[in-house]
């Protein structure tokens, strides 16, 4: 007897470790030992390296190049210009919303450190200081950096290549920095409902540029084989397949000539999901000189010209009733995006997917616009560990509420739960024309007031508040509440692409003789831990360890098509077609063990990694025989193998939601806040390994701690960008990081296969909130109503100063 | 990200590290730890064509007690300061600043000459031998002479240091037994400069304050040693309204940049709340 045989049915679940298993990450072998395999790790035969020539100017007009010096550097191969790329047609690239992105900046420079040329040299010592010897003419131009200000009548016109064109990719451009507006919902319902409000309030919020920061920069190495045609690329991408798309429509290489690795990421948040200059020019680079040449940037160059977020100024109005009830929702943005639309986000989706800002609640009547606007900063816009734009909705709606909370003099946690969205309405159908899948708000917020007492916290507050009137303590307890609701896993092809891809995902599996498996997906981690828990969606399916089935992902010559890992979407999509594919091997492998058991298909049932007959409990195939058998004894007419792909067109996005609490004390002679508590609460529907999700709550918090309390990509009034370093960028060290306490509900997508959400980012999107309104909170008996973030100490410092607390 | 190209250099001794300055003169650079030059160097706001490497240079590491002073070679590294028994013996504030720079991977590079001799006004050792009246020893062609820690710093990166000239160690007067100290940095997170810092030294004899130094990091393009606020405690009780004055006086004498860590009002006032905080803990420290 096999060892499978004897084993209980506990223990063999605990073999096969799927779906709710805390199995540890598999990848972690390799990362903590320093054996991964980076971008800038991967070495090839004859390489060389490129390094930019940037603008020191945020806008001026280039008035000549000269490369002479830098070409005499021995080592030095090329300089590329706009010059060069121009005739290719490559001096600008398309961006994912629709405009076009200078690779090499032509007449104009646009932004502080905007590339402008590319230096081809031996090794990245030659490429820099030849990189100095290029001489660039610049006629300085006025900057606009106040987006408030691009609009402005006379306002200099910043992008000269579409001057005058009064159609852009998303419609009407009312003034030659205007990118767009966009418009979503009932304004004259919205603007009845405020004007008939018992209660209204408007506040300015604003959500400031910061930056996803991972700790492995962007890079890329590229390598075109002139005799064969070929170009491979490897880099730091988060939709690999997307990249190949995009370099064969760029380069006209048929796509099947080019092959796209993404080997280890460092961690991508957003960053890795678009295209930049240094990848254009290092395909260029390769293809003019024929040998592999690599870009990796520095990280000044990471902070200040790739990807930004955020940057929205967000004017948000509510209407209610005077006990509470929410009656209606507006708001405007007014939306940064910098030089170039690069905005990351599905085609058609220029604000992403903000109209989610009715958040937890239930909004009968709402309208949201936004004005995107260029101004003299790097372009970005992406979603830094969160679907596109949903941070900042989250932000927009629990600020408000908090905000409303104050002028209704009502608990805020009361507020939210008097408007909560019931566990009944769903299937809910929001104001702003999202159907929220599945929730239940107020348990999740009793039981998050529960392990956190929040009576007793308030009672402890007043009576906090009472000491420092009294001059008998000088700090200030802040409890900030939120509550928010995500949408992720785009998602449906009816609503959702990317230049015209549908934005399904895939799973393909191979079913070896000997009963392992190898998987591989379009989606790819960049930390996320994929190897381990698509290998447990699958065990659970399929009946074979998660031990026993590798995944891969990031090559597209292996691995099938898929819209890549950002937007919380790897669950939601391609791990319901890790389930779907497993169910292909399982209903194969169901007809295998009938031939094998001499049953019909019918008299079967399966239990764990097994078919058994009904009723003759002894008499079973494990898939490790059937496995076998697929390559040997099989049913007359079966095709062998067991093999199977599933591509996945999602049905709904996801709606992950969680009700997090903060406890913040406040140093009023220093500004300085310390987090005392901070309790997460997340519902994300099936839990496929609570370990992994605990890290993905600890690390989304972290950065949520990050953005609230310091980090900003600040530029001063002649548009030079601000302490793009980690110095002045703050990044938390172990040292700053709050001790996390997580907690869960569990309310599965009706839709999903699995019934799983997605977590990666909720912790961000409530996280950021939470800490916000703790600060404000703490201030919020003195009357304040909104404080801008990041709550750095000086900015904190400033409120109490106005306040008259300091001394 | 990536330094110019240079020479590198790695004597044995002080007599050779002193001629290879005199040969390359402003050209070359000595490199201790590292952790201020080479960033400077990624960064190319520092390019020197020679770097003269001091790790093979004997006689430059450790702390010795003589009498009633103590020698700190320019090579003792933060992390040897924070170990030192005779340091912690005798002049405690010394750890106890050390352990607020950087983070443990910068201290085991990171050494005091190289923290004091540069005049880089983030750095926190300047102040604090500013505040014990240390002396700084310097050796060049000419010999060796002697700068006091409070006349050394002219401008930031400007120092009484000439060309061909070596920082090799400080020397300072042991603090009286029984002193009471303190060192309070604000700052942003591990590893960040000082948004501003206060180090106090001061000692008390039957409630009375016989003696009080004050010096401040960061708030200033040099260290500043706060004469008047150090003198506005001496021969009284260190009462609330005498700490209030000397607050007063601490910030009247700062000239901050405003930078990310806070504009100049702000890192004003910050000095004035750590010289209040490191007085508060002197007083209570003193015996």
């Amino acid at each position: 007897m096999s060892d499978a045989q004897t084993m209980t049915l506990e223990e063999r679940e605990a073999t096969l470790g799927g779906v709710g298993t805390a199995r540890k990450r598999k990848e972690d072998v390799r990362f903590i030992q320093g054996a991964g395999n980076y971008v800038d790790d991967v070495k090839l035969p004859g390489m060389v390296f490129g390094d930019f020539v940037r603008s020191p100017y945020a806008h001026a007009r280039i008035k000549s190049i000269n490369a002479e010096a830098a070409l005499a550097v021995p080592g030095v191969k090329a300089v590329l210009t706009a010059a060069d790329l121009k005739p290719l047609n490559l001096h600008y690239m398309p961006t994912l919303a629709g405009d076009v992105q200078a690779v090499l900046a032509e007449e104009k420079v646009l932004f502080q450190n905007q590339e402008v040329a590319f230096v081809v040299a031996d090794d990245r010592y030659i490429a820099s200081d030849a990189a100095e010897l290029v001489e660039v003419d610049y006629e300085e131009l006025p900057p606009i950096v106040d987006a408030f200000k691009a609009m402005d009548e006379g306002a200099i016109c910043l992008r000269e290549d579409i001057q005058g064109k009064t159609e852009g990719a998303h419609g009407l451009r009312k003034h030659d920095n205007h990118i767009f507006e966009w418009e979503i919902g009932d304004l004259e319902g919205a603007d009845k409902a405020l004007a008939d409000a018992e209660v209204t309030v408007k506040e300015l919020i604003t959500y400031q540029r910061v930056h996803p920061s991972p700790l492995e920069t962007c890079a890329s190495i590229a390598s075109m084989d002139k005799i064969k045609g070929e170009l491979t690329v490897y880099g730091t991408f988060q939709a690999p397949h997307v990249v190949r798309t995009v370099a064969s429509l760029l380069s006209g290489i048929p796509e099947h000539k080019i092959r796209v690795i993404a080997p280890d990421i460092g961690g991508g948040f957003g960053n890795k999901v678009g295209v930049y200059p240094g990848y254009v020019c290092s395909i260029v680079a390769s293809i003019v000189l024929g040998i592999p040449v690599k870009w990796v940037e520095d990280r000044i160059e990471n902070l200040s010209a790739t990807a930004f977020a955020r940057d929205y100024h967000m004017t948000g109005e509510l209407a209610a009733t005077k006990d509470g009830k929410i009656t209606g929702l507006k708001c405007h943005v007014l939306a940064d995006h910098g030089a170039f639309d690069a905005c990351a986000d599905p085609t058609k989706w220029p604000a992403g997917f903000f109209n989610i800002c009715t958040g937890s609640y239930d909004i009968p009547v709402a309208h949201v616009s936004v004005d995107g606007v260029y101004t003299n900063k790097a372009p970005g816009g992406v979603a830094y560990r969160c679907s596109f734009r949903v941070t900042e909705a989250a932000y927009m709606i629990e600020r408000m509420i908090d905000v409303l909370a104050q002028k209704l003099e009502m608990d805020p946690a009361e507020l939210r739960l008097k408007n909560f969205v019931q566990p009944a309405q769903f299937p809910y159908n929001s104001a702003l024309g999202w159907e929220y899948d599945s929730g239940d708000y107020p348990t999740a917020m009793n039981q998050m007031m529960q392990a956190v007492d929040y009576a007793g916290l308030r009672k402890e507050q007043a009576e906090q508040r009472d000491k420092v009137a009294r001059g008998e303590s000088r700090s200030l307890m802040g409890i900030g509440v939120a509550f928010f609701t995500e949408i992720v896993g785009a998602g449906p092809s009816r609503n959702c692409d990317i230049l015209g891809v549908a934005m399904f995902d895939s799973c393909e599996i191979r079913v070896h003789p000997t009963g392992s498996a190898i998987a591989r997906l379009g989606t790819k981690s960049q930390g996320q831990a994929h190897e381990t828990t698509y290998a447990q969606i699958l065990a659970t399916e399929i009946g074979i360890p998660s031990e026993d089935i590798g995944i891969e992902e990031g090559d597209t010559d292996t691995a099938p098509y898929g819209l890549g890992t950002y937007g919380s979407r790897s669950t939601p999509v391609a791990g319901a077609a890790a389930a779907r594919v497993g169910r292909k091997i399982r209903a194969k492998a169901q007809k295998i063990a009938a031939h094998l058991l001499e049953v019909a298909e019918g008299d079967l049932e399966w239990e764990i990694d097994r078919f058994k007959v009904k009723g003759l409990p002894e008499k079973e195939a494990t898939m490790k025989e059937i496995a076998w058998a697929a390559y040997n004894n099989l049913p007359e007419g079966m095709e062998p193998g067991l093999e199977a792909v599933d591509y996945y067109d999602p049905p709904n996005m996801t709606y992950p939601f969680g009700a997090y609490l903060c406890v913040i004390d406040i140093d009023i002679d220093t500004g300085e806040s310390a987090i005392r508590r901070f309790y997460a609460l997340d519902d994300c529907g099936t839990r496929i390994n609570p370990m992994v999700i605990e890290g993905q709550v600890h690390g989304g918090l972290t950065e949520a701690f990050g953005i609230a309390m310091g980090q900003e990509i600040a530029y001063d009034e002649l548009g030079n960008v601000q302490g793009a370093s980690l110095m002045d960028y703050f990044l938390p060290t172990a040292v700053e990081t709050p001790i996390w306490e997580t907690d869960f509900t569990v309310t599965p997508s009706p839709h999903h296969p699995i019934g799983a959400k997605g977590v990666g980012e909720s912790p961000n999107v409530g996280g950021v909130p939470a800490f916000s309104n703790a600060v404000i909170d703490a201030f919020s008996h003195l009357g304040v109503k909104h404080m801008p973030m990041p709550h750095t100490a000086w900015r904190v410092w400033k409120q109490c100063q106005e306040l008259g607390l300091t001394k | 990200m990536i330094p110019g190209d240079f020479e590198y250099h790695r004597p044995n001794s002080i007599g050779e590290v002193v001629s290879l300055l005199s040969t390359h003169g402003d050209e070359a650079r000595v490199i201790a730890g590292g952790h201020s030059l080479i960033p400077m160097m990624k960064l190319r706001l520092a390019a020197p064509e020679h770097l003269v490497d001091l790790q093979d240079v004997a006689g430059l590491v450790g702390v010795s007690e003589d009498g009633g002073a103590i020698t700190i070679g320019a090579m003792t590294t933060q992390t040897e300061l924070i170990a030192s028994k005779v340091l912690a013996e005798n002049c405690p504030i010394i750890r106890e600043a050390a352990l607020l720079i950087a983070d443990p991977q910068v201290r085991y590079c990171g050494t005091l000459g190289g923290n004091v001799a540069n005049g880089d006004p983030g750095n926190d050792m300047p102040a604090l031998m500013q505040c014990l009246g240390a002396t700084y020893l310097l050796q060049g062609p000419d010999g060796t002479r002697e700068v006091d820690a409070r006349d050394y710093y002219e401008a930031a990166y400007f120092t009484e240091l000439k060309d061909g000239e070596l920082l090799t160690g400080v020397r300072f007067e042991k603090p009286v037994v029984g002193h009471g100290y303190a060192y309070k940095k604000l700052k942003r997170k591990v590893g960040d400069y000082a948004t501003a810092a206060a180090a106090v030294i001061l000692s008390m004899n039957g409630g009375s304050c016989v003696s009080a130094s004050i010096a401040l990091t960061n708030v200033g393009d040099t260290p500043l040693y706060a004469q008047a606020a150090s003198d506005a405690l001496v021969g009284t009780a260190l009462d609330a309204a005498t700490i209030d004055q000397a607050v007063a006086l601490a910030e009247s004498i700062t000239e901050p940049a405003s930078d990310g860590r806070g504009p100049a009002e702000y890192r004003t006032k910050m000095a004035g709340v750590m010289t209040r905080r490191a007085i508060e803990e002197a007083k209570e420290r003193a015996q």
